[in-house]
């Protein structure tokens, strides 16, 4: 059962949205952004509130990459494997952080809640490849040095916030 | 509370006074705030720039006489210049210098030297890479020498969240003239005979576009710009809706007038999220302004724009699965007919265009289509813009005419190859096209040129790849894409882009035998003919375009179990070099699986059947003595 600190939340995002189907990206972006991820157990109270299925609020929410119902770590690191980044390298890259944080394929936020790595395929930042985002922020010309050297600053970050 | 405008006057008016304005800014500093340049750090430039301003009085020489109380500086962001490598980019103005990777370090010696004595700092010019000479502004270096830019005219000059300097560059300006002096009919007449071709891969004619739309029975019409902007490699769009994004939204209005539709969509993808903030900004002053909503200029024309973000998926890209995705369900290409301009979003008669489609419409309807057409070529007039990227020296943003040639794009513009290497190919139109080698340099760039080459214009990736490329591990990396992104609504697309995959997969790991060159190409056939929407149909091109241009790298990994360039791991062999091994052991040391074997003062030699590729031993190594074939 979720706190209902979630449902105040998510009222005041659907408030901002006429209750129709199209509404349901946009909210379901907006609740991503205010959680890290999409909690699953929201769905059903957003879907009946715009007027659609539970089933049909899950079936487009599961559709996007983006969306997920994992909860994700404080910071989301994107590593780009554009066409641009792939030939200049970023698979180190990638290997690098999975292999400092523990990280795999398939375990894609560490146990502290503190990273997520996953892979996106184009930042637009290719003339600085390879590159990589943490949350919003672009990082260029990446080595597997420079992701060390990233993971050591964010810690430190985290540590006086 | 900002002015809203209401008439054709007022707009010149204003653009009057904010041009004088920009003009009584003693100097006018510009930092370069596009993806490329704020990831290098400009904004941190910026506010070094912007704290140095505030205190500094200039005495001005150039320029008209002085608006009271305006002798400081202006320090403003703009979008993005293109040349990314070399950023940040700081522009001033007027003088027109470009500095290149400034750091906030540098800030005060530009203040010192060029703002107050306007005096160059040489160190921060961009040299020659040929020649070594010093380039003092934007049109003597290379990069741009080569560029004409009609679409990118204001990007890079404006600060794009500042609606007046977009007025004062002139833009709405064509709105204007076209609200007030042609009818839809001239507009759409205007387009066709420029005959402006879709940017976004497919180049189809935009005003047939328009003029189905304005042709159907059903009147409520919508407009929608496709920004999503999928393709791996590409950041064109990215950089107008960053860059200036009240020229591509101008376009999309004019395009409303011209069609007679209430509202829009701007489709983005959510990983731009500087573009999003942008766009949105630009929305919000123009319609204070009077630009966008009701009755525009005083026109009595209404239009209303939103934005919808994407959701991470390269298929919402295809035109039925973006509209799809507006509507707020899963972005799946639907079957055609009926098509977009038919029954388009939300069922109703729907324009679709790109960013770049767009952002020409302006100085199309201000100077004509007799203009446009005068640049470029005869089928495919207007110039189009690139995301040179991958090994080339000069990365960044260009936009040239059509008909130029690939070898002046590359080593004109882009400097030539990186590190002295050879060039192997470039890849142009991403995950759906192809690459274009050596031979095929010389040829004309534009529509249906490169049809010819069995590649497409694409949306206008451009990823350069020298002699350490393996076209192999290329083909693989595109289809893996296109596997991963395929929506799974057709067999064709998700089952054969699977078998390809697996197949290409093998070949790269040492595991190909031959026959399976021609099942790719079996595959490809099939695949090509029956998928429902281009994803699919175009998935196999950049493995059709590698085999038919490189057969023998395909044939180096299947029969002799090599990588040419070295890049597939399971191919590579990790070899001690005896000369160089001083049996320091460290390798034996480092190897997980135990695959390193020897003795005190005897060379180390890895068991190349246990080795699993993990280069860890090469890292290990203090002498340099492992090397890989
Ligand atoms: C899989 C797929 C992805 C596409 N991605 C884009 C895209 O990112 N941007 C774009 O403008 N067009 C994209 N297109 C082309 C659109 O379907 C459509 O043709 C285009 O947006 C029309 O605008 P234009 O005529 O101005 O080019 C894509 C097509 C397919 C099949
Ligand atoms: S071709 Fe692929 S992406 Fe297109 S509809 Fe079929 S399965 Fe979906």
């Amino acid at each position: 059962m979720l706190d209902q600190s979630f449902y105040t939340k998510t009222d005041e995002i659907l408030s901002k949205y006429p209750a129709q189907e199209r509404s349901l990206i946009p909210i379901i972006h907006e609740v991503q952004e205010a959680y890290n991820y999409v909690p699953l157990e929201l769905l059903p109270y957003i879907a009946k509130h715009i007027g659609i299925t539970e089933t049909k609020a899950y079936s487009v929410a599961s559709f996007y990459e983006r969306f997920s119902f994992e909860p994700k770590g404080k910071y989301i690191i994107r590593v780009c494997d554009g066409t641009a980044c792939h030939v200049r390298n970023s698979l180190p890259v990638l290997e690098r952080l999975r292999e400092e944080l523990g990280l795999s394929s398939q375990k894609k936020t560490t146990d502290d809640m503190l990273f997520t790595v996953e892979t996106v395929s184009c930042l637009g930042a290719c003339s600085l490849a390879p590159a990589l985002m943490v949350n919003d922020h672009v990082h260029p010309a990446m080595t597997p040095d420079k992701a060390t050297e990233m993971l050591k600053t964010l810690r430190e970050e985290d540590a006086k916030s | 509370m900002t002015e809203r405008i209401s008439s054709r006057e007022q707009l010149n008016a204003l653009r009057d006074k904010y041009t004088a304005a920009i003009e009584h800014e003693p100097v006018r500093i510009l930092v370069c705030a596009g993806t490329g340049c704020q990831a290098s750090g400009s904004l941190a430039v910026w506010e070094k720039m912007s704290e140095l301003a505030a205190g500094t009085e200039v005495s001005v020489e150039f320029g008209a006489e002085i608006a009271h109380g305006k002798n400081f500086p202006a320090v403003h962001k703009s979008g993005c210049l293109g040349f990314c490598e070399q950023g940040p980019l700081v522009r001033i103005e007027p003088l027109g210098v470009l500095y290149t990777k400034v750091k906030p370090e540098d800030c005060e010696e530009i203040f010192d030297v060029t703002v107050r004595n306007k005096d160059i700092v040489h160190r921060l010019l961009y040299k020659n890479k040929i020649t070594g000479e010093e380039c003092f502004n934007q049109d003597e270096i290379p990069f741009y020498k080569g560029q004409t830019r009609v679409v990118l005219r204001t990007c890079g000059k404006i600060d794009p969240e500042s609606i007046d300097e977009a007025i004062a560059a002139g833009e709405y300006q064509a709105l204007a003239k076209a609200l007030f002096t042609m009818s839809q009919e001239e507009v759409i007449k205007t387009v066709l005979d420029s005959k402006l071709r879709g940017r976004g891969g497919g180049g189809f004619v935009a005003g047939k576009k328009w003029q189905q739309v304005a042709g159907q029975p059903e009147k409520i019409r919508y407009i929608v710009c496709n920004g999503d902007e999928g393709d791996p490699g590409a950041f064109m769009d990215c950089s107008i809706m960053e860059g200036d994004p009240h020229r591509m939204i101008e376009g999309m209005i004019i395009a409303a007038y011209a069609v007679g539709a209430q509202e829009g969509y701007i489709y983005v993808r959510a990983e731009y999220p500087l573009a999003v903030k942008r766009l949105n900004l630009a929305i919000k002053q123009a319609t204070e302004r009077g630009l966008l909503g009701d009755n525009i200029l005083g026109s009595g024309f209404s239009f209303r724009l939103n934005i919808n973000r994407g959701a991470g998926a390269f298929v919402c890209g295809e035109g039925s699965a973006l509209t799809a995705s507006i509507e707020g369900k899963r972005g799946m290409p639907r079957v055609k007919p009926p098509r977009t301009v038919e029954q388009g979003l939300f069922g109703k008669p729907t324009v679709l265009n790109n960013v770049e489609t767009y952002a020409n419409v302006p100085q199309i309807i201000l100077d004509g289509a007799e203009w446009y057409r005068s640049i470029g070529t005869e089928n495919s007039p207007g110039t189009k813009t690139f995301a040179l990227t991958g090994a080339v020296r000069n990365t960044g943003l260009v936009e040239v005419p059509f008909g130029i040639t690939p070898r002046k794009i590359i080593f004109d513009i882009g400097g030539g190859i990186r590190n002295d290497k050879k060039f192997k190919a470039v890849q142009i139109g991403g995950p759906s096209g192809g690459c274009l080698t050596e031979s095929q340099l010389d040829e004309p760039l534009d529509f249906d040129s490169v049809k010819k080459l069995g590649v497409i214009v694409g949306s206008g990736g451009l990823v350069v790849m020298d002699e350490d490329t393996c076209m192999v591990e290329v083909a693989r990396f595109f289809m893996e894409f296109t596997h991963r992104e395929s929506c799974g609504k057709c067999v064709p697309c998700r089952e054969g882009t699977l078998r390809m995959l697996e197949t290409l997969e093998r070949i790269v790991a040492g595991q190909g035998e031959m026959k399976d060159i021609d099942e790719l190409r079996t595959l490809a056939d099939l695949i090509i003919h029956t998928a429902l929407c281009g994803l699919g149909k175009s998935a196999p091109l950049p493995v059709v375009s590698t085999l038919n241009a490189f057969p023998e790298e395909y044939i180096a990994h299947i029969q002799d179990k090599k990588c040419p360039a070295h890049v597939c791991q399971k191919l590579k062999q990790y070899i001690i070099d005896e000369a160089k091994c001083r049996s320091c052991s460290k390798c034996a040391r480092g190897c997980p699986v135990q695959a390193i074997d020897g003795k005190p003062k005897v060379p180390y030699v890895i068991n190349q059947d246990k080795c699993i590729k993990c280069g860890a031993c090469q890292s290990a190594c203090p002498f340099k003595a492992i090397y890989v074939a």
